[in-house]
């Protein structure tokens, strides 16, 4: 007989009109992995934040080891022993990885303290400079700070909001690892997610969500991929996109022998040459860190060359304004700099078109309003009205906003990071299809730590490691395990 | 959302206040002030209600209105001029500064510089804009060029324009015919900015002032300039990320901010005072006022004309509570800063909807 951890009874959760849980019930045992499947907006999140005590159900009840709780806010669901690692990292992000995680000290006895704290790191085989200041670390690095605080706070539980969208194979491998050890300990961990394959693989119980409801509840050997994208979805869709032949046209962009320094002054990238042409996707791989960032804020003018040339359509990039003439930027920073949370979201559309509908100095907000409307509708950003401001929108929401703008303008050059980070499978499909479209008029230039989606989309493939290219491959001869094994740094070319 | 209920109360969190709720927030933070303020009154030894009749009955009178709008003018101006520097982004808390620097330039030209008489007013005008602009320019440039915080530097540059000031009244311009007070010589009536007959009120300064709050209120919502200003107000990488020249449109709006204060600045030496003298007597603080205003209003310029009228009305009662009560000056800035923290609290309580039954707020 299995021990019960935790157990949630018809859970009911509104925001104004939307029930985001209806009458959800939920049970975590010791020494399982329960993985919570749902598309965004399905109430995943909403359920978990109840759990962590960051909302207050209004409906419903919850055990802990079969006492009834009430969770007022973390510091109560932390003391219960619930750990928690959010999707997006919520540390200070001028402070050390090392000062950063004193937060954890006052659960700690102080003798040990944060020796304590680098020992749970290195039995869970989580390595990171603890001197180094968060702000320079890479997206994955910080997730580690964040499984190092949710480790150490869940001592009994431990919940994983979508822990592997932004991480590479690799990191993810490693992050698996670890949830087994806690598994084997007898922890309780919830594993957030819509990625069906990692579910199936980590999880010992499924519960599926759809629409602010509990679809199933089943065990790992119950169902199948097949079985759970209908449960999650409502309808069997096809997930993988048929890529055609389209004919390749002149060079866009052009580097070479790029070197770029990173905020600390190292060389972040180390000699990189490649072009891209209209009519392809040219696809980079690796995880994070590795100088992607640094490489994609040099091509769209944001940071300074050291080295070596990048050319747009023949002429050397001297400013971000140069580059904004021919190209388009999503970024992987999505709020604050693709996306502008105190501007409406008619203005966040604006901030590329507002020149293409002005006239002598007025810009003309009847016709951009109209343009406005047609894309919030086409890429389906659901939003109140055009004046709600952006920052508002759920994450989703968000990035569609931004895709809307950045990959209707119609331009030679599209720089896509991450662009379906966060995104449902829906969307996702639909933004793959796009972009795949997109690449007949433009040229693009992929960035991704998802390796499925490089290689769906890719026509060109290189793996960046340590601020170099260690290989471009041709797609149709590129091999998922040797690209694996390139971006962990285990195989050159 | 978090709700909370007290005696059938319900108070929640909401996402934006709308403008019904805005303007009753603003007029509860005014009533809030009044009341802390008659707290002030009653420990002075003063009956408030005594003290807010004869501030009200004083100053609702002809020339209580007069004087109310001949305050209202300067605190207009550089609310106006405020306003499109926070809105780029800039914390300009030097209209202080650039308000003297405006009224310096004006007096060049009044008793310096040799012109065709005619033209010498228009010239005042337009000198005292470009050296309240200029003024404004040097913090800036120091910004987007080297990083220098404008908060600090544009404070630092009132203190060096009030020197600026002083020294020259004392000094080199000092007026012949002034038996040695740290004034200027009188200006020539070519100079002067005609006045409403019986009072201070220079008109055409009053009519530039709502006329210049119409048009950055149109520069803001309807033009392009406005709208790039807006966004590179809210910082530099993501001027960049968007292409926008980050720097020039940072330098306009304060070019345009700088000059509007400055005009304050010639009002007051060729409408009120019709000669330079010392600082603290050319501006009783307009330049701090204003920050008030531009936040008062909630950085809508047409805001800015209720927000200077109320501004302008508590420093004509602070005078009134000065002569008829006896109350110390530093009594009515107690007053003022009532009103800005009350604002301050006010803003917090606008994030939270009331619901008491079938009312809603």
């Amino acid at each position: 007989m299995m021990e019960e951890l935790v157990r949630m009874v018809r859970i009911t959760k509104r925001f104004s009109n939307v029930v985001a849980n209806d009458s959800i019930d939920f049970t975590l045992y010791r020494g399982e992995v329960h993985g919570l499947l749902g598309e965004n907006g399905a109430g995943k999140s909403t359920l978990m934040n109840i759990l962590y005590g960051l909302y207050k159900p209004d409906d419903g009840e919850i055990y802990v080891e079969g006492r009834r709780v009430y969770i007022n806010s973390p510091k109560d669901a932390i003391r219960l022993g619930i750990g928690r690692v959010p999707q997006l990292p919520e540390l200070v992000e001028s402070l050390t990885v090392a000062e950063n995680l004193t937060v954890l000290l006052p659960g700690l006895h102080a003798s040990s303290g944060l020796d304590y704290i680098l020992e749970v790191a290195r039995r869970y085989g989580i390595s990171l400079d603890f001197d180094a200041i968060v702000y320079h670390l890479s997206f994955g690095e910080k997730h580690k700070i964040e499984l190092i605080k949710g480790i150490v706070r869940g001592s009994k539980i431990l919940i994983l909001d979508e822990p592997t969208t932004m991480l590479s194979p690799w990191e993810v491998n490693s992050l698996f690892d670890c949830i087994s050890k806690m598994r084997d300990e007898g922890r309780g961990i919830v594993f957030v997610s819509h990625r069906i394959p990692e579910v199936l693989r980590i999880a010992d119980r499924i519960t599926v969500l759809r629409r602010g409801r509990c679809v199933a509840s089943v065990t790992r050997n119950e169902v199948d991929e097949h079985e759970l994208v209908r449960l999650m979805i409502g309808t069997d869709i096809d997930r993988h996109t048929v890529r055609d032949r389209v004919e390749l046209g002149e060079e866009v962009l052009r580097v070479e022998d790029l070197h770029v320094l990173d905020d600390m002054g190292g060389e972040a990238v180390r000699g990189v040459n490649f072009y891209v042409r209209r009519g392809e996707i040219f696809g980079i791989a690796g995880v994070a860190g590795n100088g992607q960032r640094e490489l994609v804020e040099a091509i769209t003018g944001l940071r300074d060359v050291s080295r070596g040339r990048i050319l747009i359509k023949g002429e050397e990039l001297s400013s971000p304004r140069r580059f904004r003439l021919y190209g388009s930027h999503i970024p992987d920073e999505r709020i604050g700099l693709g996306l502008l949370p105190s501007f409406t979201v008619l203005d966040n559309i604006a901030l590329t078109f507002y020149k293409n509908f002005s006239n002598n100095g007025f810009i003309k907000f009847n016709e951009l309003k109209l343009h406005t409307e047609r894309l919030v509708e086409t890429y389906d950003v659901v939003t109140p009205s055009l004046g709600t401001l952006a920052g508002k929108l759920s994450g989703g929401n968000i990035a569609r906003l931004i895709l809307a703008r950045e990959l209707s303008s119609d331009k030679d050059l599209i720089v896509a990071v991450h662009p379906t980070f966060g995104l449902d499978i829906a969307s996702t499909n639909k933004v793959r299809k796009l972009l795949l479209e997109l690449r007949r008029k433009s040229a693009v230039l992929l960035v991704s730590e998802d390796l499925e989606e490089i290689l769906q989309l890719s026509d060109r493939i290189a793996v960046m490691y340590g601020g170099r290219f260690v290989d471009i491959v041709e797609a149709d001869e590129a091999d998922p395990e040797k690209i694996g094994l390139m971006m962990s740094g285990v195989m050159g070319s | 959302m978090k709700v909370k209920m007290i005696h059938g109360l319900k108070i929640e969190r909401r996402e934006e206040p709308g403008l019904p709720a805005r303007i009753l927030l603003k007029v509860l933070a005014v009533i809030l002030s009044f009341l802390f303020s008659a707290i002030l009154f009653a420990i002075s030894g003063i009956d408030p209600w005594y003290a807010y009749t004869l501030i009200f009955v004083r100053s609702f009178t002809y020339s209580g209105l007069a004087e109310i709008t001949t305050k209202l003018i300067p605190i207009l101006l550089c609310t106006v001029g405020l306003i499109v520097a926070f809105k780029a982004g800039i914390w300009n808390i030097g209209a202080e500064g650039q308000l003297l620097l405006g009224a310096v330039g004006a007096t060049w030209i009044a008793l310096f510089v040799d012109v065709y008489d005619p033209l010498r007013l228009p010239l005042a005008l337009l000198v005292g804009m470009i050296f309240g602009a200029s003024w404004a320019l040097i913090p800036i440039i120091l910004k987007v060029r080297l990083n220098v915080n404008e908060i600090v530097s544009t404070l630092m540059m009132n203190y060096v324009a009030s020197g600026i000031v002083d020294y020259l009244v004392y000094g080199p311009w000092k007026g012949a015919r002034e038996w040695g007070f740290p004034y200027t010589d009188k200006f020539p009536d070519t100079v002067w900015l005609p006045l409403i007959p019986g009072t201070r009120i220079h008109w055409p300064t009053l009519i530039f002032g709502v006329f210049s709050s119409i048009m950055v209120y149109m520069l803001f919502s309807k033009t392009v300039l406005g709208f790039e200003m807006k966004v590179c107000g809210q910082g530099r990488k993501i001027a960049d990320y968007l292409g926008m020249p980050y720097g020039s449109r940072l330098m306009i709006a304060m070019v345009i901010s700088g000059g509007l204060v400055g005009l304050a600045g010639v009002g007051e030496v060729c409408g009120v005072h019709r000669r330079l003298r010392y600082a603290s007597s050319i501006s009783s603080g307009y330049g701090y006022t204003a920050i008030i205003g531009a936040w008062l209003s909630g950085l809508n310029p047409l805001g800015s004309i209720p927000s200077a009228f109320l501004l302008a009305f508590l420093l004509t009662g602070r005078d009134i509570i000065q002569v008829s009560l006896g109350l110390p000056f530093a009594t009515s800035n107690i007053f003022n800063g009532c009103i800005l923290l009350s604002m301050l609290v006010v803003e917090a309580l606008g994030r939270y909807r009331v619901r008491w039954g079938r009312w809603t707020i």
